[in-house]
């Protein structure tokens, strides 16, 4: 049964959405947050488990620092308040996914509190979303739903469950709520996210994977009819594991929420889901006593400290963010702001920064990963970094352009030969035997065929009309097999013609 | 099997003396096993202190011991070769581990606990798990899914708990030692009822790693042994800091046995001794009072200073520890689900056979009813709207209780009360009235509740001819402290009585 | 030597304000405990829980007398601070070991009954 939904514009009109976005990120820490697992993807069901990760009687959890670093290192790009003490608590209730039928979690003491992060939208608005804390807890395993219809838990006759994903390191950001957003929430909501895999990734914590899982967000959203009114009711949309998903959650709830309050109806405090198949949220569980999580300090793991020397070294360690990397390398590129999309979009960015490193200059890196590069990506269906070809070889292919060894013809060519799998830019040009003729001889006596085979284009030259010049040239390059340079051939074209 | 006597002899010796005979070559460790084990065949129809007996892993580990050369014999702890037992509280890779549930029947662990590696690094073997109260809740063994452990002295009677499984089996001369946990009194109290000794360390100062969780913050394994200086060598074996371990004392295990082997000098002139004022009188029955009124007496005839000193906050910590207590047991006892070991119970036809509906059947089925009944209190003390109440209350009074030893440890060095209120008392005699049962803890919870260590040792027998013990408490992270008076008063005392409290235990499975 | 970590070592208060009177427990009480704890209660353990939590309750409730306002609270009896262990692997469990006290497996994955409900 379809739910009823307000056009976007006028909800937009008649409501204040005020939204908030928890992100969970899993860590890409060696082993697990509490014990010493190694973490791989995608490994043998149920081989990645200690007794503290299976949740045996007697096992106990020791927290892992590196993913103690990691946190903070967050927090610092969050410009959170990193607490000298934080402290891990126990959220109990039961699901067969959980050893231990509670998680370690941190309540009342998380590591990170109070920060923010500036947001650029596409048309360079900075929308500044604050960060109410960004916590360390450890995640669930996993059950594969058997016997229903697609994998789906509903209908499914019983559930498979594999324990390797439990005890994996997550970090929870929560945004406080986000007021002031108007029709732009799900622009926000959507740019927000992208900001937070950036950073990670720069931080190099996160594999930042939305479609492993890596990351996923639950989505809060309540409407009020005025920025003065006090919050509404909310729904949370859980785990919502794509941008698109995101932006179109929050537009979704936005529609569905006006359309009820407009009815004079109420909100339910509930958890939805999003369905990618139908774009619409699905109704789950009405929130109850059964959310009573007793709360209480993990009495097996002791006060975290975190010293000011700490902080300062991580603080050291700590990468240029993804936002000042941007403005900066837009600065030293000479980038308008629709150059630089363009490159984001591309996710082309880190490419051709390292082909610069590697010596070529901006405008060539662009040229060559944005055109015949990206073509080559789209057509195959894959990213720019799957292509097999370097940045290192795209400078090499620029610099050979710059010495004059190749012409723009035959650097399509040579890339072509490294897609191809025939080696470096070196190794196709020798393979192939490119090169500019630079043998005047030769190109005047290929200038001298053409004029015979075209006299007539001749007789339009030396009269003045450089239109035809192109058939000479073409004639020539043909003679050549395109090793002839364009300008010289055409500087021997006029020399001839004048005498 | 009738038991030779020379056997009999092997098994009443100290395990300190037993360790000697190894050296000497006049026994060896297969030798020791294989006494205990016939002792064990002879007495568990009486005593039922094993749940399990795993005689043949005794033997291979004494054989691997047997076998090593006297240089590497010489580097291993001074009661390597001497066995153990183990309360089945605590996890042993390859043995079943039940915690005396229904719901871990038939879990073979994977792992060992960090105390079992120990034992095992010392070639100390492994006899057996013995019995307690279910997931170590209860004062007298009786809560157990199993079986019901007797009292050597009286086997009409029980031996307290919820260590009575390894204070029998060390009282009945079953093994010269055993380790048990201590939460609010599980190895002092079945320490006072069988007339054994128990040590509750420091919190922190011997891994948890492997003990089964009853309350974290309050659980502590101990040794269980007849003389004080076979608890000190046991304890600086299976002490020290364990990085799996996050509640564990960086610092290593304590100078105990020098300070037990000083005590039984007999000197303890300079040392103050304080009487807890609060730990004693009303519901303390007079035999028990009797005994411990002569043990001070020894004490002070030994140079000893003795004063009383108050401990006002005492009487809430009964009230504290039924909250903390069964709200760590809430949660830590919620992965006994069904899905990953031990029991699984699916719903009655008619109910939807869910994986909650399974759990809570699981869960109905294998917990008994004293673990159900502190598994809902602590639910309770945890939910919403209740916590403030009682969590933040109990976890305030643990501070006023911290804070009361601490005043009491600036005036005196060592304090002392009777461990239990009460001898050991008959089958069935509490079961139905759980706060009497709770109040058998009433003088060993402060010290699970502020750290400290704490021990009992025999103060005599009572009129009613059941040992009585005498509890010391020292301050956090000084258990060599306790060691010097009670092993001073151990000797004390055996020489007033002219020989070991053990003189007055009929063993008729000893064939005497 | 560590240094001491703070003493106000609990969660703050969850949602509803302090309860100073004594708590009763009634029937629904024990039944939303038992739901909460997963425990399938019978009507017979429910009557005598009730009887005996109350008498419990009446017992332990007297914390409340000292437990000012001015007294921290202390979760954790020693003061130490966490131990943070280093990145580093160890061997872990054979799918064998991990599965070896399963009551039910398949695909070496342990079974759990299906977790949504639905009328029977």
């Amino acid at each position: 049964m379809a739910e009823k939904l307000m056009k976007y514009a006028e909800a937009c009109k008649q409501f204040d959405p005020v939204f908030g976005l928890e992100t969970h990120v899993e860590l890409c820490t060696n082993t697990k947050l509490f014990c010493p697992a190694h973490i791989e993807f995608g490994g043998e069901p149920n081989t990645q488990l200690t007794p503290v990760s299976l949740g045996l009687p007697g096992s106990l959890p020791v927290v892992n620092k590196t993913a103690v670093d990691y946190a903070i290192k967050l927090g610092l790009a969050l410009h959170c308040e990193i607490n000298e003490w934080s402290q891990f608590a126990r959220k109990n209730y039961f699901y067969p996914d959980m050893p231990r039928d509670y998680q370690i979690s941190q309540y009342d003491k998380p590591t990170n509190g109070n920060g923010y992060l500036d947001v650029e939208l596409d048309d360079g608005t900075v929308f500044r979303v604050p960060i109410e804390r960004a916590h360390i807890e450890d995640d669930a395993g996993k059950n594969t739903h058997v016997g229903g219809a697609d994998g789906r838990i509903e209908g499914a006759d019983h559930s498979l469950v594999d324990y390797n994903r439990a005890g994996v390191p997550l970090i929870e950001i929560v945004t406080k709520p986000i007021e002031g957003a108007g029709d732009r929430a799900p622009e926000i909501a959507g740019a927000y996210m992208r900001a937070i895999r950036d950073i990670v990734r720069a931080l190099g914590i996160s594999h930042a994977r939305m479609e492993q899982g890596n990351m996923r967000a639950d989505v809060n959203l309540s409407l009020r009819r005025s920025p003065n009114d006090p919050y509404g009711t909310r729904s949370e949309t859980k785990n919502v594991n794509s941008f698109r998903g995101i932006e179109k959650t929050l537009q979704y709830e936005i529609r569905r929420q006006a359309a009820i309050l407009a009815d004079g109806g109420e909100i339910l405090q509930e958890t939805r889901h999003w369905d990618e198949s139908t774009q619409t949220t699905a109704g789950g569980r009405v929130k109850s006593d059964a959310d009573d999580y007793r709360y209480f300090p993990d009495p097996d793991l002791v006060m975290l400290h975190i010293t000011k020397e700490h902080i300062a070294e991580i603080e050291a360690q700590m990468p240029e963010m993804p936002r000042e990397r941007r403005n900066r390398l837009k600065a030293e590129w000479n980038l308008t702001d629709l150059q630089m999309r363009d490159i984001l979009n591309a996710d082309a960015l880190d490419l051709i920064e390292e082909t610069v490193k590697a010596g070529a200059t901006a405008a060539g890196a662009r040229k060559w990963w944005l055109g015949e590069l990206s073509r080559e990506a789209n057509a195959k269906g894959v990213s720019l970094e799957e292509l097999p070809v370097t940045p290192a070889d795209v400078a090499q292919v620029e610099k050979l352009i710059a010495d004059g060894k190749l012409n723009d013809k035959l650097a399509k060519q040579t890339i072509a030969g490294v897609l191809a799998g025939e080696g470096t830019p070196d190794e196709v040009v020798a393979k192939h035997n490119y090169k500019i003729v630079e043998d005047t001889g030769a190109i005047d006596a290929a200038v001298e065929a053409a004029f015979e085979a075209n006299p007539d284009v001749v007789e339009k030259l030396k009269g003045g009309n450089m239109k035809p010049m192109g058939v000479i040239i073409g004639a020539v390059m043909k003679a050549t097999r395109g090793q002839a340079d364009a300008k010289a051939v055409t500087k021997i074209v006029m020399a001839k013609i004048k005498s | 099997m009738s038991i030779s006597t020379e056997t009999a002899a092997l098994v009443k010796l100290s395990a300190a003396e037993q360790a000697a005979k190894i050296k000497a070559g006049e026994v060896t460790s297969r030798e020791l096993v294989e006494a205990h084990l016939a002792v064990i065949e002879a007495a568990e129809p009486s005593i039922k202190a094993f749940l399990k007996v795993s005689g043949d892993v005794a033997l291979e580990q004494a054989d691997a011991f047997d076998a090593k050369s006297a240089e590497d014999k010489a580097k291993l702890p001074e009661l390597a070769g001497v066995p153990i037992a183990i309360k089945d509280m605590i996890v042993t890779k390859g043995i079943e581990t039940t915690a005396a549930s229904k719901i871990l029947e038939g879990w073979v662990p994977p792992y060992d606990a960090t105390v079992i590696e120990k034992l095992k690094a010392a070639g100390m073997p492994i006899l057996g798990k013995t019995n307690l109260d279910e997931f170590a809740q209860g004062s007298s063994t009786e809560h157990s899914a199993y079986q019901t452990t007797h009292n050597p002295w009286d086997t009409e009677r029980v031996p307290g708990g919820s260590g009575g499984g390894s204070a029998s089996a060390v009282a009945a001369f079953e093994a010269p030692l055993a380790l048990g946990t201590d939460t609010g009194g599980s190895i002092r109290q079945p320490g006072s009822l069988t007339g054994t000794v128990g040590v509750k360390p420091t919190y922190g100062g011997v891994s948890r790693f492997g003990a089964i969780a009853m309350a974290s913050s309050l659980d502590q394994i101990g040794p269980v042994s007849r003389t004080v200086l076979d608890s000190a060598l046991l304890q600086e074996i299976i002490g020290g800091h364990d990085e799996r371990d996050s509640t564990s004392i960086p610092e290593g295990p304590r100078p105990m046995v020098a300070a037990a082997r000083e005590g039984a000098k007999r000197d303890l002139k300079g040392l103050k001794v304080g009487l807890v004022k609060e730990l004693g009188g009303e519901g303390f029955q007079p035999g028990v009072e009797a005994r411990f009124n002569e043990a001070v007496a020894q004490l002070k005839d030994m140079g000893a200073e003795v004063t009383e000193v108050s401990c006002p906050h005492f009487p809430y910590a009964l009230g504290a520890y039924y909250i903390i207590m069964p709200s760590e047991v809430s949660s830590n006892l919620a992965r006994y689900d069904g899905m990953r070991y031990g029991l699984r119970v699916m719903p009655p036809a008619g109910v939807p056979q869910t994986a909650a509906n399974m759990m809570a059947y699981t869960r109905e089925a294998g917990f008994g009813d004293e673990v159900k009944r502190r598994i809902i209190l602590g639910t309770y003390a945890l939910s919403a709207g209740y916590y403030d109440a009682w969590y933040g209350s109990a976890q305030k009074v643990r501070t006023l209780i911290i804070n009361d030893f601490k005043a009491a440890f600036d005036k005196v060095d060592v304090l002392v009360s009777p461990t239990s209120p009460s001898t050991a008392f008959k089958f069935g005699e509490k079961m139905d009235d759980p706060l009497a049962m709770y109040m058998n803890d009433i003088a060993t919870i402060p010290a699970n509740l502020a750290g400290v260590p704490a021990m009992s040792i025999p103060a005599g027998l009572s009129d009613d001819g059941l040992p009585v013990g005498i509890q010391f408490i020292a301050p956090q992270q000084r258990d060599e402290v306790m060691y010097k008076p009670a092993a001073a008063l151990e000797a004390a005392l055996e020489e007033s009585w002219g020989g070991p409290i053990w003189n007055d235990l009929k063993t008729p499975w000893l064939g005497e | 030597m560590p240094v001491s970590p703070p003493v106000q070592a609990t969660c703050v208060s969850h949602t509803a304000p302090i309860v100073k009177a004594m708590p009763t427990f009634s029937r629904e009480e024990i039944v939303h405990l038992g739901d909460l704890a997963r425990i399938a209660l019978t009507d017979e353990e429910i009557t005598r829980l009730q009887g005996e939590l109350n008498v419990i309750a009446d017992s332990i409730n007297k914390v409340q007398e000292v437990a000012s306002d001015d007294v921290p609270p202390t979760a954790n009896p020693v003061p130490l601070e966490a131990y943070m262990r280093p990145d580093v692997a160890a061997t872990p469990l054979t799918q064998a070991e991990a599965l070896s006290g399963a009551p039910k497996t398949e695909a070496g994955m342990f079974v759990a009954p299906r977790i949504l409900g639905s009328e029977e």
